[in-house]
């Protein structure tokens, strides 16, 4: 019974983002709800890592920059197709990912110290690919603007949109998928409390292997769709810290560690500073301000997120219809 | 590397080092005594270069003078920011201490670029000369200020914590609260001042490297990082290690400039933070507030 309820609630929710692009000719709407999907996406990424596993990566944009710029210098130096690219950019992230994670929980980085870590990590990668002329440097990189779906150009947003919502599909079934896996479960048990993990036999080391492989993956899958869709990438637009904080931020106010976080996050985050940036166009930075305000805020007063506040509120409802029974 | 270049990238190093030493003193002093990990320190820092900016744009107040109006306005801000957010943080994961004082950042920065515009601001010293040669070297006056301001600000902070009633208070929160508490420290209250004086002394960095460093509303992020890996070098929550590691930073960053081509230098304290992390997570000389 329960089962079906919340597969009801999954199966509408999916079919209202399947059907919105036949509600709407703007193609300012239809780009709002590409940022919305694309942004749950690489939160829900690094929900995997940071949400359930606990690890708190302040460097996604290292994940993020490597799937854009892979992605994009394959297609422009050697023709290659995005769709394809995209997978090349994944796996060098993955190679990333394991090199930055084997010194980081080798040497057992925990803590505030993983999240400085990966930012320094992060800021390495920007000033390695702002100096390699293989990269152009400073300039970032302009894709051409076409219409071969081969070459993962489309004429119509609403084709960008069916993409991403489907990739956005696929993240969240991997993520559930892993929730509910072994590996899931020995990522909350680290989450919880490492040292007790490990004595009860978890392989600890190669479960946050497996986390921040996965996360970093699918964060450059993120990386390569936004550099697609814009069209240009440039050093802080990729690697920058604001990306990191982008793609904290929906999974942070959704509820780290839950499936729908991230996606609820993002419902929010985006269409927010969209108005933001509506009602106060003049002054860029609003939205931003309006984002720490956010971030502040949830951490003080909702620090499960809106999904983690919502569950508590369920649950206690619950023992509280039992115990009237 | 010829050997006047070598002591050119020392000097220019040593100086700048002392800057970071600054910056990190106030870093390492929340740390110590709250365990707070306090990111904004770099948007602090940039708006204490703000007041000195603006205090000579508009009535032409040198920054040297303007620097207690700094200390004293980012005193307060940090006082504000201690009663109104961290404070109850007290017992929150480190992430959510790092993730709040990350989204300060964001507000203060964004703020700035609204208010401030994002605007690359300069103030030029009349009067005093820019560099001053020893045997060949070219100093910085401007930076050599800076330096023998820190070294004079270091050690009144040493004396100030060690002979003080507040001083031996923040002392004692830092070594232990609970024990503090007992003996009719007011915690509280000990948490505000020791939070408003690390932000104070974040002001007076920035009123110091306004003379020579452009003021713009992102400038304290360029400060920052390299201020967590001299404080993570230094050990946190040692002054003396805050120092020292801002030398040692500051040195190699320079040398580095000296070999490395383009903006690659950047990458030094990156390096240095993540080797450092690793292979001495305590730092080189660990501790309490000394």
């Amino acid at each position: 019974m329960k089962l079906n309820k919340s597969l009801l609630f999954y199966g509408i929710g999916l079919l209202i983002l399947f059907i919105f692009p036949l509600f709407t000719e703007s193609q300012y709407y239809l780009h709002i709800g590409i940022l919305i999907l694309y942004s749950a996406l690489v939160s829900q990424a690094w929900n995997i890592l940071s949400g359930y596993a606990g690890q708190f990566s302040f460097g996604h944009a290292m994940f993020f920059g490597t799937g854009a710029y892979i992605s994009s210098i394959f297609f422009m130096k050697y023709n290659l197709t995005p769709w394809l690219g995209m997978f090349a950019g994944a796996l060098v992230a993955i190679v990333i990912a394991l090199f930055i994670g084997f010194l980081s929980f080798r040497y057992k980085l925990r803590g505030a110290y993983f999240s400085l870590g990966t930012l320094a990590f992060a800021e390495i990668l920007r000033i390695v690919v702002q100096n390699s002329s293989y990269f152009n440097k400073t300039l970032g990189v302009n894709l051409p603007i076409g219409d071969n779906p081969l070459m993962f150009q489309f004429a119509s947003r609403t084709s960008y949109y069916y993409v991403i919502l489907i990739m956005l599909v696929i993240v969240t079934l991997i993520t559930l998928w892993i929730s509910r896996s072994r590996l899931g479960f020995s990522l909350i048990a680290i989450r919880e409390n490492e040292d007790a993990a490990q004595s009860l036999g978890v392989n600890t080391f190669r479960a946050k292997m497996t986390a921040i492989a996965i996360s970093g993956g699918l964060t450059a899958i993120g990386g390569a769709f936004y550099a697609q869709y814009i069209l240009y990438i440039a050093p802080p637009t990729t690697f920058g810290n604001d990306v990191s904080v982008s793609i904290i931020l929906p999974a942070i106010l959704g509820g780290m560690g839950t499936i729908l976080g991230p996606i609820i996050g993002a419902l929010i985050i985006i269409p927010l500073g969209e108005i933001t940036a509506h009602f106060f166009g003049g002054f860029a930075g609003v939205h931003l301000m309006v984002y720490g305000l956010i971030l502040v805020l949830v951490i003080l007063f909702l620090p499960e997120g809106i999904v983690g506040w919502v569950q508590e509120k369920l649950r206690l409802r619950k023992m509280k219809k039992e115990g009237e029974s | 590397m010829t050997a006047e270049l070598f002591f050119q990238s020392l000097i220019d190093g040593i100086l700048m080092g002392g800057i970071y030493g600054l910056v990190a003193i106030g870093l390492t002093l929340i740390f110590g005594v709250m365990k707070i990990i306090n990111f904004a320190q770099g948007a602090l820092l940039m708006l204490g270069m703000y007041v000195s900016y603006w205090c000579f744009a508009l009535f032409g107040i040198s920054p040297y003078i303007s620097l207690p109006l700094s200390a004293v306005i980012l005193f307060f801000i940090g006082m504000l920011i201690q009663r109104g957010v961290l404070q109850r943080m007290s017992g929150a994961p480190d992430h959510n201490q790092l993730l709040v004082t990350l989204g300060i950042t964001l507000f203060i920065e964004n703020l700035a670029l609204v208010v401030f515009k994002p605007d690359f601001r300069s103030i030029n010293l009349e009067g005093i000369p820019n560099t001053i040669s020893i045997l060949n070297l070219n100093i910085h006056t401007t930076k050599l200020i800076a330096f023998v301001f820190t070294i004079v600000l270091a050690i009144a902070l040493f004396y100030f914590l060690k002979k003080t009633y507040i001083g031996k208070a923040i002392r004692a929160t830092s070594i232990n609260s609970g024990g503090a508490a007992l003996v009719g420290v007011n915690i509280k209250k000990i948490n505000y001042i020791a939070f408003g004086i690390g932000a104070a002394l974040a002001g007076i960095a920035g009123a110091l490297i306004s003379p020579f460093f452009y003021t713009s509303p992102t400038v304290g992020s360029s400060f920052i990082l390299t201020a967590f890996v001299v404080v993570v070098l230094g050990g946190l929550g040692n002054f003396l290690g805050a120092l020292v590691g801002g030398v040692l930073i500051g040195v190699t960053e320079s040398l580095g400039g000296a070999i490395l081509p383009g903006s690659l230098k950047e990458l030094v304290p990156y390096v240095i933070f993540i080797l450092v992390l690793m292979l001495k997570p305590n730092g080189l000389f660990g501790g309490k507030v000394r």
